[in-house]
């Protein structure tokens, strides 16, 4: 593989993009509180799901259908196998509605007899006994018998949407009649697999009461209270769910935890005893769910000046085997498909389809990074028609402030896309470093001395690149979703004297549970250590909606500022020119317990249709960019990606290290998706289904990643802050791809960017246009 | 079954178990020392590495028969003697400056690389460092963080 160790003279990237190692200061987070349940983690103290003991619990498991698409005729459990000490349970014990609750009521708890099979590892019943040993002994005992159905896998041939948009202004046609040059393309990217290290796990303990209580790891409370309830006809109170330390998320721990935590209940009321249902890697993915890949088409219309007049732009999605999130992911993809550039002209369709694949869900990013690097793609291959530096096309279209979104969306401010833009060009010597790889690419290209190795020349194997890309993210939930969500965040003083922070919103390594009480001590003037952060336990708090869409520190973090405000003035009301910080124990002493409920209150001013799709899709955007240079192997095609610069901006930034490491992680995921993480499927199954073959970039192969933080606050909410989770996931990938563009000449337009389709691409074997011509042309002396 | 005997964390266990269960197992079942993870069961992921006579090893991949006499550190024995002041040492320390630990699923076997990287000798050196970890995935941090925090406890202090 190429190596890292950079070798005087032969070091084409400047060493200004390398991060260096006398950067690091020791004890850097002076200032900013330290990562709260960090010690516990560090120690070993830290108590995960698969951590916890429940004395007298059995293991379950989950009995899978190994077909893509059947009728499940008959659960037959061998008559051999005395099976009255174990539990199976199948759809006919489940005492509500067969029905994961989601967005549609499609995808059931288990497939009942007499119904359908729609994908491969669908759950189609469950066994629970004491030991692991027994479970393994007998889960290939009990036989499904199913009568096969003719399956569908390419989400282009389903004739069944979940979801379609359209979004349009301006008049397309006369759009493309004014452009100097039209240019289209095709761009598509697969599954991608979340890969939290912490595997899928739920324990599901009887309650006294007839109900349930979930201990597990998961992002969304309140998503599976809701689906115990639903399920399993229990009240409010009956279903408790209880989120323990959790190892990973990154979207995939959304939607499935509903799925497992049902499961873990039903064998655990059965057995009348509480139920661990812990998942192991196989399981997890081959059975959760992944990234939608989809298929973007694009045609563009721009003058000879770069600018761009007309954007036609199509989605198609795959949505699994069932409905999931498939319309919000579509949704957040189809309003991102433009990327961040006006357009007078412009169409964006998209639809969501079924097929008999595993259900797709979350991840990062949530439909933005698909779109996003097509259109990132799109915009470089017409920069290089057109003979345009990639920064330079960039400038001329990036949204500035009051320009209009293809919603008609009027960008009135925190819009930044110019800024970190400029500052990604200007750290990484964008122009200089792009002109030394030209200059190293025009020398080696002739030589032609190695045929099968067309970019090879003698001296060097290796080719160094850079590119750029930029994006924006939409914060928060997409058009009214806040407003449906309506979400109550709570800042509350006890009778004790002890200030607690009560959301619902999870920490899953992101930071929730440092920044809540770091924003809540700020506002109430005392030190951090003095406010505490409630359990994520639906017995305690309240529904402040789930820990996604980048929505936690910018909307929950606002609702939070809020309810301390308003304790502080209570508090203070009551003691006249006395601070909180010096009124607080005695006034809990006298008053008895001050609990602040702040609702979600729409932000003034925007307002969106979801009829028509117009107006505003989001409250504010993110912008970032990222500037990515790789080393390209030229006899094996393998990439290494060396640096990164990002760049992003998010509002305002609560905890600079978090913050940082929320762009380092997000962009390596990103590296990841580039160039090594795929999925491949045959019949419906996924085929590389081990962290064996399923691989993640290790340290050797991550990037140095220089993170610039970028503040252009949202007046909205009452710290500015826009979120910055899924952003940097939006511009690693095109950038990764533009670099490695810049090495080797030829584009990538279906990711991963692994070797085989280098290879391919440069032998114009991949089915697209081939811009590079006459490599071979000059032939050896 | 047999009894095998060996040190952990400096202090002597015996479990009579058969001898192809696995470290991970005796460790987090048997012991009760649950802050050694389970990734992938497979070797992959390193989310297991416990040191055994002082080299990394994924203890998902290590039956207990071959623990037998030997020593074995996890990462509740990393600081004996800080955990004992109630505090971290000073990897854990710069763990949790540099933010080096963020959902911590990975943190102990982490953790447990960087100290036979450190015990062996090695330097502040970014490549070193990186192949000295290059068995331990982490998802969330990019590694960067990680790569300083091991850095700074590398770097002689004046």
């Amino acid at each position: 593989m190429p190596t890292r160790t950079l070798t005087p003279g032969t070091d084409v990237v400047e060493r200004a993009l390398v991060v260096d190692p006398g950067q690091r200061v020791p004890g850097r987070a002076a200032g900013y509180p330290l990562r709260r349940e960090g010690p516990a983690k560090l120690t070993g103290a830290a108590k995960y799901t698969d951590d916890l003991v429940f004395p007298g619990a059995w293991y379950g498991i989950t009995i899978r259908s190994t077909e893509a698409h059947a009728k499940l005729v008959a659960i037959e459990p061998d008559p051999d196998v005395d099976w009255s000490k174990v539990i199976i349970a199948t759809a006919a014990d489940i005492p509500g509605d067969n029905i994961v609750a989601l967005k549609k009521d499609d995808q059931p708890v288990l497939v009942p007899v007499g119904g359908e099979i729609r994908h491969h590892a669908e759950p189609v019943a469950l066994l629970a006994a004491p030991d692991r040993e027994t479970l393994r002994r007998l889960k290939d005992r009990i036989k499904l018998v199913t009568e096969p159905l003719p399956a569908v896998f390419d989400p282009e041939q389903s004739d069944h949407v979940f979801a379609e948009y359209e979004v349009k202004q301006g008049d397309l046609a006369l759009g493309f009649a004014g452009a100097d040059v039209i240019v289209e393309g095709t761009y598509r990217v697969g599954h991608q697999e979340q890969l939290y290290i912490e595997n899928n796990a739920m324990i599901a303990v009887p309650g006294e009461d007839g109900g349930i209580i979930i201990h597990g790891s998961l992002q969304c409370p309140y998503y599976v209270h809701k689906a115990l309830k639903r399920a399993l006809r229990l009240t409010s109170v009956q279903a408790r769910v209880i989120q323990e330390e959790t190892g990973g998320g990154f979207g995939g721990k959304e939607e499935y935890p509903s799925m497992i935590a049902l499961h873990a209940s039903l064998l655990a009321l059965k057995a009348k005893r509480p139920v661990r249902m812990i998942y192991e890697r196989h399981e997890d993915i081959i059975a959760t769910t992944k990234r939608h890949p989809a298929v973007v088409r694009h045609r563009t219309g721009v003058t000879k000046d770069g600018v761009i007049v007309a954007q036609d732009i199509e989605v198609v999605m795959d949505g699994g085997a069932y409905c999931t999130l498939s319309p919000v992911v579509l949704s957040r993809g189809v309003l991102h498909a433009g990327g961040p550039y006006r357009c007078p002209n412009v169409r964006l369709r998209g639809r969501a389809t079924r097929t008999n694949t595993p259900p797709n869900g979350a991840f990062r990013g949530f439909g933005a990074p698909q779109t996003e690097f097509a259109a990132e793609m799109q915009l470089n291959r017409v920069a290089e028609k057109l003979e345009m530096s990639p920064a330079e096309i960039r400038r001329r279209n990036v949204y500035r402030l009051n320009d209009t979104t293809p919603t008609g969306q009027v960008l009135r401010e925190s819009v930044a896309g110019e800024e970190v833009l400029e500052k990604a060009v200007a750290a990484s010597h964008f122009e200089r470093v792009r002109k030394r790889t030209a200059r190293e690419s025009a020398e080696r290209r002739g030589t032609g001395m190695i045929p099968t190795a067309v970019l090879r020349s003698t001296e060097r194997r290796t080719a160094d690149g850079i590119g750029l890309a930029i994006g924006w993210h939409g914060a928060g939930f997409t058009g009214s979703g806040e407003v449906y969500l309506a979400s109550v965040a709570s800042v509350e003083l006890t009778a004790d004297g002890v200030i607690r922070v009560l959301t619902a919103n999870t920490e899953m390594g992101q930071g929730t549970k440092t920044v809540f009480p770091q924003m809540v001590a700020n506002e109430l003037g005392v030190p951090v250590d003095w406010v505490e952060y409630a359990p994520q336990d639906t017995a305690e708090v309240l529904d402040s909606g789930p820990t996604v869409a980048s929505r936690t520190v910018m909307i929950v973090g606002g609702l939070v500022i809020l309810a301390a405000r308003k304790l502080k003035a209570a508090v203070e009301a009551r003691n006249p020119g006395v601070p909180f910080h010096e009124a607080f124990r005695e006034d809990a002493k006298a008053n008895g317990a001050t609990r602040i409920d702040q609702p979600f209150e729409p932000y003034p001013g925007v307002t969106f249709d979801d009829a028509t799709y117009l107006g505003d899709a989001y409250p504010a955007y993110g912008w970032a960019a990222a500037v990515a240079t790789v080393q390209v192997d030229l006899d094996t095609m393998e990439v290494l990606v060396r640096d990164v610069i990002a760049v992003d901006d998010v509002g305002k930034v609560i905890h600079p290290i978090l913050c940082e490491g929320q762009v380092e992680g997000g962009t390596l995921q990103a590296v990841g998706y580039a160039t090594i993480e795929e999925m491949k499927l045959e019949d419906g199954r996924y085929l590389n289904d081990r962290l064996a073959t399923y691989l993640i970039p290790t340290s050797l192969d991550a990037p140095h990643i220089r993170s610039i933080l970028v503040e252009a606050p949202f007046s909205g909410s009452p710290h500015g802050a826009k979120g910055v989770g899924e952003l940097p996931m939006d511009v690693g990938a095109p950038a990764v791809v533009a670099a490695i563009h810049d090495a080797t000449g030829v584009w990538i337009h279906d990711l991963p960017a692994t070797p085989e389709r280098i290879l391919a691409a440069m032998h114009g074997d991949d089915g697209h246009e081939r811009p590079l011509q006459g490599v071979m042309a000059e032939p050896a002396a | 079954m047999t009894a095998y005997r060996f040190l952990v964390n400096g202090a002597p266990a015996e479990v009579d178990v058969p001898g192809m269960r696995r470290l991970l197992d005796v460790l987090r079942e048997d012991l009760a020392l649950t802050g050694t993870k389970e990734g992938c069961g497979e070797g992959e992921c390193g989310a297991c590495s416990v040191l055994l006579d002082g080299q990394v090893v994924d203890a998902c991949l290590v039956p207990v028969c071959q623990v037998e006499g030997r020593i074995v550190r996890t990462v509740e024995g990393l600081s004996l003697a800080a955990r004992e002041r109630g505090s971290l040492d000073t990897l854990q320390e710069a763990f949790l400056e540099h933010g080096a630990a963020q959902c911590g699923i990975c943190t102990p076997g982490m953790l447990m690389a960087a100290r036979a990287y450190l015990d062996a000798g090695g330097g502040p050196e970014d490549d070193a460092i990186r192949e000295a970890i290059a068995g331990n995935l982490c998802r969330c941090t990019g590694y960067t963080k990680i790569v300083d925090a091991i850095a700074a406890v590398a770097t002689p202090q004046d």
